[in-house]
């Protein structure tokens, strides 16, 4: 391209200006395409300042830290850092700040801890913590269960409510993939003929208010049929996972359509073991916590809450 | 004014004959699937194909040629069918977009039946605002700015067609699909791979439809915009691919294994991922910023030498960036480095190109003072910039173990989408729909400056709120009390977040009222169409290319 600048594009052929644009007093490149113009304007030095920094610092940035690619290895770094070990060392920090509280529960001497109020101001609170994130989302925020998953602020427990108990149950589940899980069953009785399953669920709707009849043909069934789990009166209590039947707490729920789609399908409730995911002094606490909130509450499910 | 009308009975043929093909195309993806999404999608382009066939048939031999005077004019008819698709697709995405964002305030609304869940409905939105929205008005704009930058008509008069309508195609083959549970599990990337095959042969059809007509433009310097588009459009073809390397379980299913595994995977993905937001989201609207900007306010571009910069700066350093969207994870730590540097390299490019816009503006403030038109791009240049700044902090890996997987991406990513993309988007939607109708103005010239305070409010609240949401989700997931123990359960962070929910669903509704009203001026402007012709708005050379 000519170097004279009449011959320039966009120039003036006699003068050799170009446009001059008259906000900014820079002169256009002479392109045009459809009416837009471009200004020659110079590289703006604070610009080229700014690049310069953000190189200077990925520089800086690569000679401290791993990376560029090497073959089968790569640059590692001044600082010598490694993301996996900062991960574990960060872990570790951690981990060693709660073993000054949490050291304590990995012998369940439930009532030794318990009496201890320094241990537990410290423990009580991570305990709610863990119960929010691994335990609410069945049995409720406040710990009020729901239709198939237990209160538990209450004073009915299938397996027994001692912290010792808890923890077996978080331990092992209930009809859980582990090897010694509690196990329970509820069988469908659906060879009954349908009006036996009918009589029979009036009469166990009616068991928690007394006014079951003892007389009746459904009676018998009862007796005959499922007095060997839930007990001759219906109450329960046998550590078999069979409820009390009288005391209104049946966690499925005991109108008689409900009783009647148990009786049809049975039920058998998950409770997963815990053992993978906590560990046997998270185990601990956390039964001791539900044990605790259990007593706070007086056993009273309408008021009984979590916290 | 219809696609028939302009077509010559040799371009009538042939569009009959590709629609044709798609009607075959439909009938043996149906037949061959015989039930589930790919036989719905078959059946979808089934209709299509036999509804363009009867268009275009009835057409065929007794209809009029358009005029010889057509090669003095730009072909502007696929860029008004364009347009309304953006503004359906705006209408739609948005609108999902909003209604997930009241479920996530209230989630027991969600209806019961699986089409709806929200999983489902999520790409829907992403989809709907990026390919269906953004995608529409990239084509649409990218033919009116490749003509007039060229001073030349497109190249031919069939393909244009094919590209949008086989664009929509596969927009509502993504959206249907999901809906049906379809989807690859890769974000941005959901299509099985019949649409993602589809979308190739459109991809490409459109890239030689550009090249073709590049190749007529009178003015031998490349104008920046075109720079732009051809970035975006020929980027996306390589990450599409690439990312989208899957084997079908069968021929007659709708159901794929990714050619990638493990982390490699993850890599490959947000290596597209970025890179969508670098050339589908960024480049292609960079090119709509760089024609309607300098066009609206009468003003050379500020600086010739920083577009050639931020544009080579864009192109090299955002190719890297991706590795930052997998910080402290299974991806090795030389991998995030270079991630992390080269985002913060990426900076000085992006702001260059804010930089340059907004100072293109000198000499035309009482523009942006008076014409809400101009201030949706200048406002978009604004979201530009503030957008790539938050973007490469975030890329810094100390930063991202605040914010990642929290709200605050969200918000950084409304932030690039409302006050950014669809800024631009208003803003060149406003430019050409009064000349493209043959009128001076807007039939509601009012209805824009409220569509600009609608907007400009909406993307406020609802960026602020999700920062807000963010940072407080990043500080509650990391404390940990003096006993080394979580200070919060997980389910208090989700409590916590309960406001600004309430205050993003707001800011989106609003977001989406100004859209709807936009939809409606527009629908407006169209039925009232005049016949006012810019003289000066034609091709330097008339005669027939052919």
């Amino acid at each position: 391209m000519s170097t004279d600048p009449k011959e320039l594009p966009g120039a003036d052929p006699h003068t050799g200006n170009r446009d001059i644009d008259p906000v900014t007093g820079y002169d256009t490149t002479g392109h045009d395409w459809g009416g837009i113009k471009e200004l020659n304007t110079p590289f703006p030095r604070i610009a080229l300042i700014a690049l310069v920094l953000t190189v200077i610092y990925s520089v800086i940035t690569w000679f401290l830290l791993p990376a560029w690619p090497m073959g089968r290895d790569y640059t590692r770094g001044l600082l010598g850092l490694d993301q996996q070990e900062m991960a574990k060392d960060h872990l570790r920090e951690l981990a060693a700040l709660r073993e000054t509280w949490l050291g304590r529960f990995e012998t369940p001497d439930f009532d030794a801890l318990s009496d201890d109020p320094a241990l537990m101001a410290a423990a009580m609170p991570a305990a709610e913590r863990l119960y929010q994130d691994n335990c609410s989302a069945c049995h409720g925020r406040a710990g009020g269960g729901g239709p198939g998953y237990p209160v538990l602020t209450d004073t009915h427990w299938l397996w027994g409510g001692a912290p010792e108990d808890i923890a077996t149950t978080l331990q092992v589940g209930i009809n859980a993939d582990h090897p010694d899980t509690r196990w329970a069953q509820m069988p469908a009785f659906d060879w009954m003929e349908p009006d036996e399953i009918s009589a029979l669920s009036t009469y166990v709707a009616a068991m928690p208010s007394g006014r079951a009849d003892p007389d009746s043909e459904a009676a018998t069934l009862f007796v005959e049929n499922c007095a060997a789990c839930h007990g001759e009166d219906g109450a329960g209590g046998m550590m078999n996972g069979a409820p009390s039947l009288v005391d209104g707490a049946v966690i499925y729920g005991q109108e008689s359509e409900t009783v009647m789609t148990t009786l049809r399908n049975g039920r058998q409730g998950v409770m997963p073991a815990w053992t993978e995911r906590l560990s046997d002094a998270e185990i601990n606490v956390l039964s001791l916590y539900v044990a605790r909130q259990m007593e706070d509450s007086g056993g009273d499910t309408a008021t009984g809450a979590m916290q | 004014m219809t696609m028939t009308a302009t077509l010559t009975s040799t371009e009538r043929r042939i569009g009959f004959a590709i629609s044709a093909a798609l009607a075959v195309l439909g009938l043996t993806m149906a037949a061959v699937a015989k039930s589930g999404p790919m036989a719905v999608h078959g059946a979808m382009a089934l209709v299509l194909g036999v509804a363009l066939v009867f268009h275009l048939g009835g057409a065929l031999y007794d209809h009029p040629e358009p005029s010889n005077r057509r090669h003095a004019e730009y072909y502007d008819a696929p860029t008004r069918f364009g347009i309304v698709m953006t503004l359906i697709w705006a209408v739609v995405g948005m609108g999902v977009g909003v209604w997930l964002a009241a479920l996530m305030y209230w989630p027991e609304a969600t209806p019961l039946w699986p089409g709806t869940s929200y999983g489902r409905l999520r790409p829907v939105h992403t989809s709907g605002v990026i390919f269906g929205f953004g995608g529409n008005a990239l084509i649409a704009t990218s033919f009116y700015v490749l003509q007039r930058t060229s001073r030349a008509r497109l190249a031919d008069a069939v393909s244009p067609w094919f590209v949008l309508i086989g664009f929509n195609l596969f927009c509502a083959w993504a959206a249907t699909g999901y809906l049906m549970g379809q989807t690859q599990s890769k974000e941005y990337a959901e299509p099985e791979w019949y649409a993602d095959l589809w979308l190739v042969v459109v991809w490409v059809t459109y890239f030689v439809l550009y090249i073709r007509t590049l190749a007529r433009r009178a003015e031998p310097h490349i104008y920046v915009a075109n720079w732009y588009y051809m970035a975006f459009i020929l980027v996306v073809a390589m990450l599409h691919i690439v990312n989208n390397l899957a084997l079908p379980v069968t021929w007659g299913s709708g159901e794929s294994f990714t050619i990638w595994s493990g982390v490699q995977d993850a890599m490959i993905q947000w290596w597209y991922g970025h890179n969508a937001v670098a050339f589908f989201l960024t480049a292609g609207f960079l090119g709509m910023l760089y024609y309607f900007l300098p066009v609206r306010a009468q003003r050379p571009i500020w600086s010739y030498r920083l577009s050639i910069l931020s544009f080579w700066g864009i192109v090299f350093f955002y190719m890297w960036a991706g590795s930052h969207h997998l910080h402290y994870t299974a991806l090795p730590y030389w991998v995030q480095t270079l991630g992390m540097t080269f985002s913060i390299m990426l900076l000085v490019p992006s702001w260059a190109s804010a930089g340059n816009a907004i100072a293109t503006l000198n000499g035309a403030w009482h523009k942006v003072r008076d014409d809400a038109v101009l201030r949706f791009m200048f406002v978009a240049a604004v979201f530009y910039g503030l957008s790539t700044f938050e973007g490469s902090f975030l890329a810094i890996r100390p930063v991202n173990a605040l914010s990642h997987y929290t709200d605050w991406t969200v918000g950084h990513v409304h932030s690039g989408t409302l006050g950014w993309v669809a800024m631009i988007v208003f803003g060149a939607i406003y430019s050409m729909v009064p000349k493209l109708w043959g009128r001076d103005d807007m039939a509601w010239p009012k209805a824009v400056e409220w569509h600009f305070w609608l907007a400009i409010t909406g993307t406020l609240i609802y960026v602020v709120s999700l920062w807000n949401a963010g940072i407080t989700q990043g500080l509650m997931w990391r404390a940990y009390d003096e006993g080394g123990a979580l200070s919060y359960s997980f389910i208090e962070s989700v409590e916590a977040m309960l406001p600004y929910y309430a205050a993003r669903t707001l800011g989106g509704a609003l977001f989406l009222a100004g859209a709807v009203l936009c939809a409606l001026n527009c629908g407006a402007t169209m039925r009232a169409a005049g016949d006012q012709v810019d003289e000066a708005d034609r091709p330097l050379y008339t005669q027939p290319a052919e």
